[in-house]
C-alpha cells in the first residue's frame, strides 16, 4: 500500500465535507473491496474516511411497506436480521452467501452497491426489487444507479446513505459461483410484486442487468416453466477463463428458473 | 503519527501506526503475536482470521485504527491458564491440523461458528469454512473437530 | 509393548505449539537490524533486458542496495542447476539451459527475478521496486505446450528446439509385436493439467552473513535444508559448505514446492553480505507464489492399450511431453521420466510397456516435483485406460482389473518398465473397496439420482507408486546427482530422556509423533521422554529430507538402526554391570535382563552409566548414543483402491461428490491418526485437480490464474467426509519396519477416481479439471448428437 492518512468522520456532514475538501480522498466502510485493491497498489487515496461506523448509515427499518438499510450495514447483519428474514427473506438469503463468514461480518451492503462489481450479488437485489438508493444529496432508482463496469450514478463525492428494498409478495436469489473466487458467475433476483415481475441479473455482464423478457413472461405466468425457453443472448456477456458468454447466457437461464422455483416455495 | 488502542487478549495496548498498517501487521510486528498468518493478499485465505469483538475478521483487510477501542482476541489468546479451549483440544485429539500454518485460522473461525451455532451440522461447518484454506489435511478432521467441539461446548454449557 | 508404541493413534505433539499461535515459521523469526528485500520480476513471457538504471531505485529513502543479474555475475556466483542428468534416446544428455539466481540478458517467463530490491523497511523496498527502470525489448514467447516444438522460439540457445530431452522406457518391439497381434486396441489422449502448490505458508528466507566469521546463516521455507546447503554451496558458491548453515524451522506445508532451491533465497543470503552483515528478509506474496514456485504436472499424452477378447492386457504404448517451464528446476528432469514411466505397469501384468517422454522449454514458471510428482500423471494414464478398456470391451470395471492384476504369489514382480514390486495384495484391496462403497448397490443409487435429474456415476482407481526414495545404487545409475540415504542420531541424556535427529524434514507430516512413537517402541522409553530434532544443519546429522513419501521408509528406518546400535551397545554395559555374559543379556520392555532371571538393568540406568563410567567395561567408549545411516535396497510400493461416486448438475454441469472410499495398503501403519490425515490432505489435492485447479496462461504469457480469485482451491465444502481404511497390508521388504508412505497416495490415486465416476455418470470423458463448463458442453454436446441422430 501508498500511505495515506486515516481519519473517523463523526458524521455523515463531515464526510461529505471532507470529501469536497479532497479530491483524493476515499470513503472505507468495510473495506473488503477497497484494502484488497490498495494493497495491490492500484489506487493511491491520500486519506480514507472511515464511515463504517456511523449510526446514519447503520439502521436497518421497516419503512413504508419496505425496509430501509443502511449502507453501512454489514452482509452479515443483513443475513442474520429477523426483521430482514421475516419481510424479505430473499435478502438474508443473499447476504448469507456474499464471500465468507469473514467477509460478511465486515463488508458492508453500501460498499459493495457503491463499488459496482460486475459480479456482486447486491446490485442484483437492488434492481431485482427497483429500490431507492438513497444518497447525501438525492434518490436515484435502482434502474438508474448501475451505468457499467464499476460505474454506477453516483457523482463525485456524493455518499451513498442508505437504500429502500420495496416488499416482494415472493423473492428469491439463485446464484452460481466461481469456483475460484465464489463471486457469481451467474446471479439471478427474481421478486414477485401484486402487478409485475422483475428479473435482475449479475455476474453475466459488465454490469447488473434486467431480463425484460423474463419478466414479461413471469409476469404473465409465474412458473419456471414460463421463462424455460427464454434465453438472454449472448451479445454483450463476460467471457471469460471461468465461463463463457454462451454458458452464462444458458446459467442465466437455468438460475432465474431456480429463483423462481424458490420464490414459488417461500 | 496516529496512535491506535486496543485491548489484544485481554491487555490494553496501544502504539503509533501510520494509516496503512494493518491489523495482521500490528500483531504481528508490533505486538509479537506471530500465530496470526498471512496467506494470501487477495483476502480469501483465512489464515489471518482474529477475534473482533467476538465476531471472526481478516486481519489482513483491516487497518489497525479501524480497531481502535476494540476488543480483539488472537489465537494466542484463546487458551486460560494454559488450558485449552476446547476448539483447541478438538483440533489436537481429532488431527484436525498438520502443518499449523492455516490452523489459527481456522480455529477463531470455528470458534465464531460454535458462538452463532451451537449444534451445527456437518454440512453448516463445511459451509462455514469455506473462507478457510487449509491445503494439508483435506478439512475431513477439521470438520470432525469442530462438531465433537461443538458437542463439548454443549456439554459444559449444560452442566 | 510400550503406550504410545507402534500402530497407536497418538494425537500428535507438535500441536500445541501450532494451535497456541506458537509455531515459529521463517517470517516469525526477527533478528536484530535486519532489513527487507523485494524481487522485481519480469512483466514479460520473454524479452532481452535492454537497460536497468538503479539511479531512481536507490534515490528512494531507505533502500540500501539494487541488486542484478550482473552483479551476481561480477561476484562470480554460480547458476542453479537440475541435479538429476537425464539421457535421450540417441544417448546425449539432455539441454540444459542456464538458470541465473537473477536474469543475466534475457527474462523468460512472467515472474523471472530481474533485481532485488533491499531496504530499512518493506515500504521503502517496494517503493524501491517500483522505481527501479528496466527497459525490455519484447521477444516472440512460447507458452503452450503443445506448440513448443513447433515455436520459432527457442527459450534456450542451447535447446534450438526447445527440446530438452527425448526419453525413452521400455521395449518398443515387443510393444509392436503384441499390438499387431492384438484382438482390440483402445487409445485415449490426455491432458494432465497444470498445477500450484500453493502450500498455505507462502515462501521465505533470511539471509545472514557475519562479518566475524566470514560464516552464514540461511533461514528458510525448506524440506531438505541440507540439500539447500550443497546445492548453495557446490554450485551457487556464495559459502563454502563448512561456513553456511541452514535452518528449516516450521514450515507451513511444502508437497514438493520447497524441495528445491530457488533464486530469491541465494539471492537474500548474498545480499546480506553486501549490506554488510545486516540480515536481509524476504517474504514471499502469494500472487508472487503463483508465478515463482514450481509448478506441478503438465502433460499432454497420448496412449494405448493392447487387449485379447478376454480383456487381458498384452502391451502398453505412451507418448507423453512434458513442460519443464522455462528453466530446469532441481529435480525436474526425473519427475516425467524415473518417477512416471516407470509406474506405467500400474497394479497389472501388463507384459510389455514402452513410453516415450519428449520434455521441452516453454515461457513458463519451470516445473518441478508436485506431491506425487510423476506418478499421478501415470496413475491417471493407466487407470483412465483401463476404464476405457472396459467399456469397450463391455466388461464390468472391476472385473477388467481382476483379469489384470499381478497375482498375490507372483511377488517380487519385474515389471517391463524397469521396477521390482517387492509385494502387493491388489484384490484384497479392490474387493474391500468395492463392498464399501456398496459398489453391488450403485444401480439403485443411480436410477434414485435420475429421479431427481441428477446423474449419477461411479469410478474405480487402482493405484500403485514407488516410495521410500530411494536406492541411492539405482537413482544413481539412472542420473541422480546425489545419494538417498537418510541419516539419524538417537542420543540419551544423563536424565535417560532421549534425543532423535533426523535428516528429514516435517512440516505436517507429523514425524515429531511417528518417529517417538517408533524410539519408544524400540528402546521402551516413555513416548514422552523422547524429543525429535530436525530442520537445522547446525544440529542435525546430513540427510537428504522430505519428499517421495521417504521419511519413514528411509528415515525411520536410520533411526531404528540407531536404536539397535545402542542396544547392543547397552548389552555390553548391562552385562559389566550384572557381571554376566553379553550373551545372556536380553532386551525387553526398556531393560537388558539376564535371562530366566529378574536381575536387569533399564536402558536409562544403562545410559547414565555410559555418561557416568565409573564402572564401566575398560574397552568400551563412553557415551551412549548412535547414529546410522539407511539406503534402502529397493522403492516401496503403496497401491490401493479409490472408489469416488458423483453426481453432476446437467443443468449446469456441476459435479458433486458424493461419496470417496480409499483402501490403501501402506504396509505398517505407526500412527493410523497421522496416516488417514495424509490420505485425507492427498485425497483433496487429487480432487483438486479432477475437478478444481489449473494453472492456465494466455497466449502472451500471462498466467491467468495468477490469485485465488482466479485458480480454484478445494474448500471444505467442495469434498465430503472420506471413507478411509487401510488394506490388512502386506509388509514392505524394503525397510525393518514394513512400512510403505502413505504422503502422496491420495493425490496419486484419487484424480482417475473422480473423472471416471464422472465418466460413467455423464458417458463421455471430460479432461482435469471437469469444471463445470467443460462438463456441460460435454453433456450439452451429447445430447445434440442425440437429437441428431
Amino acid at each position: 500500500m501508498y500511505a495515506f492518512d486515516y481519519r473517523r468522520p463523526s458524521s455523515l456532514a463531515e464526510a461529505a465535507a471532507l470529501l469536497r475538501q479532497d479530491p483524493e480522498a476515499k470513503l472505507l466502510a468495510g473495506g473488503h473491496t477497497l484494502i484488497p485493491t490498495l494493497k495491490q497498489r492500484l489506487a493511491r487515496p491520500s486519506v480514507l474516511l472511515d464511515i463504517g461506523h456511523l449510526a446514519e448509515l447503520r439502521g436497518l427499518r421497516e419503512e413504508n411497506g419496505g425496509l430501509a438499510i443502511g449502507a453501512a450495514v454489514r452482509h452479515g447483519e443483513v443475513a442474520a436480521s429477523d426483521l430482514v428474514r421475516r419481510t424479505i427473506p430473499a435478502l438474508a438469503a443473499l447476504a448469507s452467501h456474499i464471500g465468507d463468514p469473514a467477509v460478511r461480518n465486515r463488508g458492508t451492503m453500501g460498499g459493495s452497491i457503491a463499488n459496482a462489481d460486475p459480479a456482486a450479488d447486491w446490485p442484483a437485489a437492488v434492481v431485482g426489487c427497483g429500490a431507492i438508493l438513497r444518497t447525501d444529496r438525492r434518490e436515484i432508482a435502482a434502474d438508474d444507479f448501475f451505468r457499467g463496469l464499476f460505474e454506477t450514478a453516483l457523482e463525485e463525492g456524493e455518499i451513498l446513505r442508505e437504500v429502500w428494498f420495496p416488499r416482494p409478495e415472493r423473492a428469491a436469489y439463485a446464484k452460481f459461483p466461481n469456483p475460484a473466487s465464489r463471486y457469481a458467475i451467474v446471479g439471478v433476483f427474481v421478486a414477485k410484486f401484486a402487478d409485475r415481475v422483475r428479473v435482475a441479473v449479475t455476474g453475466a455482464a459488465p454490469a447488473v442487468f434486467r431480463a425484460t423478457e423474463m419478466e414479461e413472461a413471469l409476469t404473465r405466468d409465474f412458473r419456471p416453466e414460463a421463462i424455460a425457453g427464454i434465453r438472454v443472448p449472448e451479445d454483450g456477456l463476460n467471457s471469460d477463463l471461468h465461463a463463457s458468454a454462451e454458458y452464462r447466457s444458458h446459467l442465466v437461464t437455468v438460475m432465474a428458473r431456480r429463483a423462481v422455483e424458490q420464490a414459488r416455495a417461500s | 503519527m496516529p496512535q491506535v488502542r486496543m485491548v489484544v487478549n485481554g491487555r490494553e495496548v496501544a502504539g503509533e501506526v501510520e494509516g496503512r498498517t494493518l491489523l495482521v501487521e500490528f500483531l504481528r510486528e508490533r505486538l509479537g503475536l506471530t500465530g496470526t498468518h498471512v496467506g494470501c493478499d487477495t483476502s480469501q485465505c483465512g489464515c489471518c482470521l482474529v477475534l473482533v469483538d467476538g465476531v471472526s475478521v481478516k486481519s489482513c483487510t483491516t487497518l489497525a485504527l479501524q480497531c481502535e477501542g476494540a476488543n480483539v482476541t488472537t489465537i494466542e489468546g484463546l487458551a486460560s491458564d494454559g488450558e485449552l479451549h476446547p476448539v483447541q483440544r478438538a483440533f489436537h485429539e481429532h488431527h484436525g491440523l498438520q502443518c499449523g500454518f492455516c490452523t489459527p485460522g481456522m480455529v477463531i473461525s470455528a470458534v465464531d461458528l460454535l458462538s452463532r451455532n451451537p449444534d451445527p451440522t456437518e454440512a453448516e461447518v463445511r459451509s462455514w469454512l469455506e473462507g478457510n484454506f487449509c491445503r494439508c489435511t483435506g478439512y475431513h478432521n477439521i470438520v470432525k473437530a469442530v462438531l465433537a467441539a461443538a458437542a463439548e461446548l454443549r456439554q459444559q454449557k449444560a452442566a | 509393548m510400550v503406550a504410545k508404541g507402534i500402530g497407536a493413534a497418538v494425537p500428535r505433539k507438535e500441536d500445541r505449539r501450532f494451535l497456541t499461535g506458537r509455531g515459529r515459521y521463517t517470517d516469525d523469526i526477527h533478528l536484530p537490524g535486519e532489513v527487507h528485500a523485494v524481487f522485481v520480476r519480469s512483466p514479460h513471457a520473454h524479452a532481452r533486458i535492454l537497460r536497468i538504471d538503479k539511479g531512481p531505485a536507490l534515490a528512494v529513502p531507505g533502500v540500501l542496495a539494487v541488486l542484478t543479474g550482473e552483479d551476481v555475475a561480477a561476484d562470480g556466483l554460480g547458476h542453479l542447476v537440475c541435479g538429476w542428468l537425464v539421457k535421450s534416446k540417441d544417448g546425449s544428455p539432455m539441454r540444459m539451459g542456464k538458470h541465473p539466481l537473477l536474469a543475466q540478458g534475457k527474462v523468460r517467463y512472467v515472474g523471472d527475478r530481474v533485481a532485488c530490491v533491499v531496504a530499512e523497511t518493506l515500504a521503502a523496498a517496494r517503493d524501491g521496486a517500483e522505481a527501479l527502470v528496466v527497459e525490455y525489448e519484447e521477444l516472440p514467447a512460447v507458452t503452450s505446450l503443445a506448440e513448443a516444438e513447433k515455436a520459432p522460439v527457442a527459450v534456450h540457445e542451447e535447446a534450438p528446439d526447445n527440446v530438452v530431452y527425448d526419453w525413452e522406457l521400455g521395449d518398443r518391439a515387443a510393444v509392436e509385436e503384441a499390438f499387431a497381434k492384438a484382438h482390440r486396441v483402445v487409445a485415449v489422449d490426455l491432458v494432465n493439467n497444470r498445477l500450484v502448490p500453493n502450500a498455505m505458508e507462502p515462501r521465505a528466507a533470511i539471509g545472514v552473513w557475519d562479518p566475524g566469521t566470514d560464516g552464514y546463516t540461511l533461514y528458510l521455507t525448506s524440506q531438505n535444508p541440507h540439500v539447500h546447503r550443497l546445492v548453495i554451496s557446490a554450485f551457487v558458491g556464495i559459502a563454502p559448505e563448512h561456513k553456511l548453515r541452514v535452518v528449516a524451522p516450521d514450515v507451513g506445508g511444502g508437497f514438493g514446492s520447497k524441495i528445491f532451491v530457488y533464486g530469491e533465497e541465494c539471492v537474500v543470503l548474498w545480499a546480506s553480505r553486501k549490506v554488510g552483515g545486516r540480515p536481509v528478509r524476504w517474504r514471499e506474496e502469494r500472487s508472487e507464489a503463483f508465478l515463482a514456485d514450481a509448478h506441478g504436472r503438465d502433460h499432454l499424452t497420448h496412449a494405448e492399450l493392447a487387449l485379447d477378447a478376454e480383456g487381458h492386457f498384452l502391451a502398453l504404448r505412451v507418448s507423453t511431453r512434458a513442460n519443464l517451464g522455462a528453466y530446469m528446476s532441481t529435480f525436474s528432469s526425473c519427475i516425467p521420466t524415473y518417477l512416471y514411466a516407470t509406474l506405467l505397469a500400474g497394479q497389472y501384468r501388463t507384459p510389455a510397456i514402452y513410453a516415450e517422454v519428449k520434455a521441452l522449454y516453454t515461457n513458463t514458471t519451470p516445473v518441478d516435483a508436485y506431491r506425487g510428482a510423476g506418478r499421478p500423471e501415470a496413475s491417471f494414464l493407466v487407470e483412465t485406460l483401463v476404464e476405457e478398456a472396459a467399456r469397450v470391451l463391455g466388461i464390468d470395471r472391476a472385473e477388467i482389473r481382476r483379469r489384470n492384476f499381478i497375482p498375490k504369489d507372483a511377488f517380487p514382480y519385474q515389471t517391463p518398465v524397469a521396477l521390482v514390486y517387492d509385494t502387493g495384495d491388489y484384490a484384497t484391496s479392490l474387493e474391500r473397496a468395492l463392498a464399501l462403497a456398496d459398489y453391488a448397490g450403485f444401480p439403485a443409487r443411480r436410477a434414485e439420482a435420475e429421479r431427481r435429474g441428477r446423474l449419477r456415476g461411479i469410478g474405480i482407481s487402482c493405484y500403485i507408486e514407488a516410495c521410500g526414495i530411494a536406492p541411492s545404487a539405482v537413482v544413481g545409475s539412472l542420473g541422480a546427482g546425489v545419494g538417498l540415504w537418510e541419516s539419524a542420531e538417537v542420543r540419551f541424556t544423563h536424565t535417560g530422556k532421549v534425543q532423535v535427529l533426523t535428516g528429514t524434514h516435517t512440516h505436517g507430516q507429523g514425524h515429531e509423533t511417528t518417529f517417538s512413537q517408533l524410539v519408544a517402541e524400540a528402546l521402551g522409553v516413555p513416548f514422552e521422554d523422547v524429543e525429535v530434532i530436525h530442520g537445522d544443519t547446525a544440529g542435525t546429522p546430513v540427510g537428504m529430507g522430505t519428499y517421495g513419501s521417504r521419511s519413514l521408509a528411509v528415515g525411520g528406518e536410520a533411526i531404528l538402526r540407531a536404536c539397535r546400535k545402542l542396544i547392543d551397545k547397552g548389552r555390553k554395559i548391562a552385562a559389566h554391570l550384572l557381571e554376566a555374559s553379553e550373551a545372556d543379556i536380553e532386551f525387553v520392555d526398556g531393560a537388558f535382563r539376564v535371562k530366566g532371571t529378574d536381575r536387569q538393568k533399564t536402558i536409562q540406568e544403562v545410559a547414565f552409566t555410559a555418561l557416568v563410567p565409573h564402572r564401566y567395561p575398560p574397552d568400551l567408549e563412553p557415551g551412549f548414543e548412535a547414529s546410522a545411516y539407511f539406503d534402502p535396497p529397493n522403492f516401496t510400493f503403496p497401491a490401493g483402491t479409490y472408489v469416488c461416486e458423483v453426481e453432476v448438475d446437467p443443468d449446469t454441469g456441476r459435479v458433486s461428490i458424493e461419496k470417496f472410499v480409499a483402501v490403501d495398503d501402506f504396509g505398517r501403519v505407526i500412527n493410523p491418526l497421522v496416516v488417514e490425515g495424509q490420505v485425507h490432505g492427498g485425497l483433496v489435492q487429487g480432487i483438486g485437480q479432477a475437478l478444481l485447479e489449473q494453472a492456465v496462461y494466455d497466449p502472451s504469457g500471462q498466467l491467468l490464474t495468477g490469485s485465488f480469485m482466479d485458480y480454484a482451491m478445494p474448500r471444505a465444502d467442495d469434498v465430503p467426509a472420506f471413507v478411509v481404511e487401510f488394506a490388512p497390508g502386506t509388509a514392505a521388504a524394503a525397510n525393518s519396519m514394513g512400512v510403505k508412505g502413505c504422503g502422496e497416495a491420495g493425490a496419486i490415486g484419487a484424480p482417475a477416481a473422480v473423472i471416471n465416476a464422472l465418466t460413467d455418470a455423464i458417458g463421455v470423458r471430460v479432461e482435469m479439471p471437469a469444471t463445470p463448463e467443460k462438463v456441460w458442453r460435454a453433456l450439452h454436446g451429447r445430447r445434440l448428437a442425440q437429437a441428431a441422430e
